[in-house]
């Protein structure tokens, strides 16, 4: 098992397995960076419902290409139909949320619930059709690389390539219209027709991803490597870059574990792999992870403790707490015996100053971010510009030293 | 055109045979509507080269809704808007908007600087790269607002008036004749209403035009030379000292606003 796996991460199983490989790998990278977008435009629902609505262009495509008398299961042909009807239940919610009083949520679901429904029926009604021989579409549904073709791949590689230039080329514009898009209506963008291209290139990745990952999961292909990344970073183009980078990961281990053993889906896997990195991310990123989090809760705790150990020896006032205490002997503040070392002054002057300051500030900002922002603990120099503390000095007047 | 010469003539403030060449922004008949309640109602008015005007209503007045018809962030149902003498559209990058900072999601993964580079997109275009002079030019307008040392902050780490005065920056990075901005004074401390009136004046000073949907009545006869005082409708426009009266304030306000408090006003005599 173990071995077979490392035979297809290797690129040592096979042609075939190779080629599944690499395409989940692009079209990963592709699903993150499209994705990101997405997130950042807080519209990531909408993917799901674009996804569900590929199904009927599946069906659809499959009959009309039959009818004609060609190969029903053609890759092109099916993606095209595809394509199709995901343009319209896109243009249906935008529609819906336009010119009804409805929200977007509800369009999303109205949109993605009948869309599906419609698909399901046509799929149900070409297996009863008296063929000859199995359609094989519901593989559309949770994706199969089982009996991919080589001119599939090539489908698959030419249209994840085609995606990652638009974004690469968008990039800029979609960044300023997903967070200020009424500064980017007034310095030339064209908001609508960014979003029309930020839903198009999502609408792509969905149905070059259909075969591979399944239109019920491709959402999370363009969901969860974003939000993922989100946790890392504080840009958003570091957003996009590991977002691709995490979903083009999980596409290529996903498809490599679902090619080390028969009957294993690929798409269910690579979701797999991807909730994996989110999970660890979640854990263990810097800043944002929960660890982070609890450490940053525990120094805070101590930095608590420090400063009113501080403003308790500034007003000559004892101190119980044992924390406190330890808190500050460890940083030779007081002695052993609790009295104030020549250090422990000089803070303790510095914390009633800075409390002071704090005080003031509050009183002058009714700004509540100043106001929230206020722990006692941040350096005032750091939340305050030079002037608003020059302001706030010359209002308190010269500083008093500690005896 | 002509409908637009005769309304510039109109105005004595913009004197001149040049006026509507001159003038930053002529607005005719401008009517936004959201359903079927007008939301403003074809409202005239232009705005003189080098001047500082307030546009001041009470809530609901669509004070927000003129300036953003005026860019076409919101749809218009009737009217023109024309900026240096042409179709507005064909002068934005004249312009630059300041929207409310409440507009925005301040969680969003960028960093201040970023934020005023936003401001030299038409520069850079879609693949421009940033230059060192580009993100210098960034840094002078942060410093302009005295916020270069918050650059490379996180915006969602920004007091509220910091993200204003970032804002502004972004503006300022546009070095645009004509500034449009959307309740700058909003919820901001005394030293940022400091900071971005200097900038303002600075800008007036260098023969720029700024437009400002402004909420305190207090402030406006300190702040502004000419003033738009508008409740769907137009009410009153022209210089402060003969337009900011009782009496006209009293017209856009009705009797929301007492006369107590109009008494305490620093009216023009």
């Amino acid at each position: 098992m173990f071995r077979a796996f490392l035979d297809a991460f290797l690129f040592q199983a096979g042609y075939n397995a190779a080629l599944v490989a690499a395409g989940a790998a692009l079209l990963g990278v592709a699903a993150g960076s499209g994705g990101s977008f997405l997130f950042l435009r807080k519209r990531a629902l909408v993917s799901d419902a674009v996804a569900h609505a590929t199904l009927p262009g599946v069906g659809a495509a499959f009959i009309v290409m039959v009818a004609l008398g060609g190969d029903g299961r053609n890759l092109l042909g099916l993606l095209l139909g595809s394509a199709i009807s995901a343009s319209i239940g896109l243009l249906a919610v935008e529609w819906i949320v336009s010119r009804t009083r409805l929200a977007e949520d509800a369009a999303i679901g109205a949109v993605l619930s009948v869309f599906f429904g419609f698909g399901i029926v046509l799929l149900t009604v070409i297996q009863t059709l008296s063929r000859g021989y199995q359609a094989g579409l519901e593989s559309f549904l949770l994706g199969s690389t089982a009996g991919m073709l080589f001119a599939d791949a090539i489908v698959i590689a030419t249209g994840g390539a085609a995606t990652l230039a638009l974004i690469l080329i968008m990039c800029r514009p979609m960044t300023i219209v997903a967070f200020d898009p009424e500064f980017a209506a007034a310095s030339g963008i064209n908001v609508r027709r960014i979003d029309l291209a930020m839903m198009g290139l999502v609408m792509a990745v969905t149905v070059i991803g259909l075969k591979v990952v399944g239109l019920i999961l491709i959402v999370a292909m363009l969901i969860i490597p974003p939000v993922t990344a989100r946790l890392w970073t504080e840009r958003a183009e570091h957003v996009l870059l590991f977002g691709g980078l995490f979903g083009g990961f999980s596409g290529y281990v996903g498809a490599a574990i679902s090619a080390s053993a028969p009957n294993l889906p690929t798409g269910p896997i690579v979701v797999l792999v991807a909730f994996s990195l989110f999970a660890g991310s979640l854990l263990f990123a810097p800043g944002r992870g929960v660890i982070a989090a609890f450490l940053r809760h525990r120094r805070f705790q101590l930095a608590v403790h420090r400063r009113q150990g501080l403003l308790a020896l500034a007003r000559g006032e004892a101190i119980f707490d044992p924390l406190t205490l330890t808190v500050l002997r460890r940083e030779g503040l007081i002695r052993q015996d609790g009295v104030a070392t020549q250090k422990g002054r000089a803070h303790a002057a510095k914390a009633l100053r800075d409390e002071k300051r704090w005080a003031l500030a509050r009183q002058l900002y009714e700004d509540e971010a100043v106001g929230g922002g206020y722990d006692g603990l941040t350096p005032i120099e750091t939340v305050l510009t030079r002037d608003e503390l020059a302001d706030i000095d010359h209002r308190l007047g010269p500083p008093a030293p500690v005896s | 055109m002509n409908a637009v010469l005769e309304l510039a003539s109109r105005k004595e403030w913009a004197a001149g045979s040049d006026a509507l060449d001159e003038s930053p922004l002529v607005v005719a008949g401008l009517t936004v509507s959201y359903g079927e309640k007008p939301a403003i109602f074809s409202i005239d008015a232009a705005v003189a080269a080098g001047s500082m005007t307030a546009i001041v209503g009470p809530n609901g007045a669509g004070k927000s809704t003129l300036i953003k018809a005026v860019l076409g962030i919101v749809p218009r149902l009737s009217g023109q808007v024309f900026a240096y003498g042409r179709p507005l559209r064909q002068n934005m990058h004249r312009i630059a908007y300041v929207p409310q900072r409440a507009s925005v999601d301040w969680d969003f993964p960028t960093r201040v600087i970023d934020v005023v580079l936003m401001g030299l997109y038409r520069e850079l275009g879609l693949l421009g790269r940033v230059r060192q002079h580009h993100r210098e030019r960034a840094l002078s307008c942060l410093d302009r607002v005295g916020m270069a040392e918050f650059a490379h902050r996180q915006i969602g780490q920004l007091s509220g008036g910091q993200q204003q005065r970032v804002f502004l920056a972004r503006a300022l990075a546009q070095n645009a004749g004509l500034y449009l901005l959307d309740e700058p004074f909003a919820g901001v401390d005394a030293a940022t209403e400091r900071a971005i009136i200097d900038v303002l004046r600075a800008l007036k000073e260098e023969g720029r035009t700024a437009v400002c949907v402004h909420h305190d009545l207090a402030t406006v006869a300190d702040y502004f030379d000419n003033v738009l005082l508008i409740n769907v409708r137009k009410i009153a426009e022209g210089p402060v000292e003969t337009t900011f009266t009782a009496e006209n304030l009293q017209k856009t306000y009705g009797g929301r606003l007492a006369t107590a408090h109009i008494d305490q006003l620093k009216l023009p005599a």
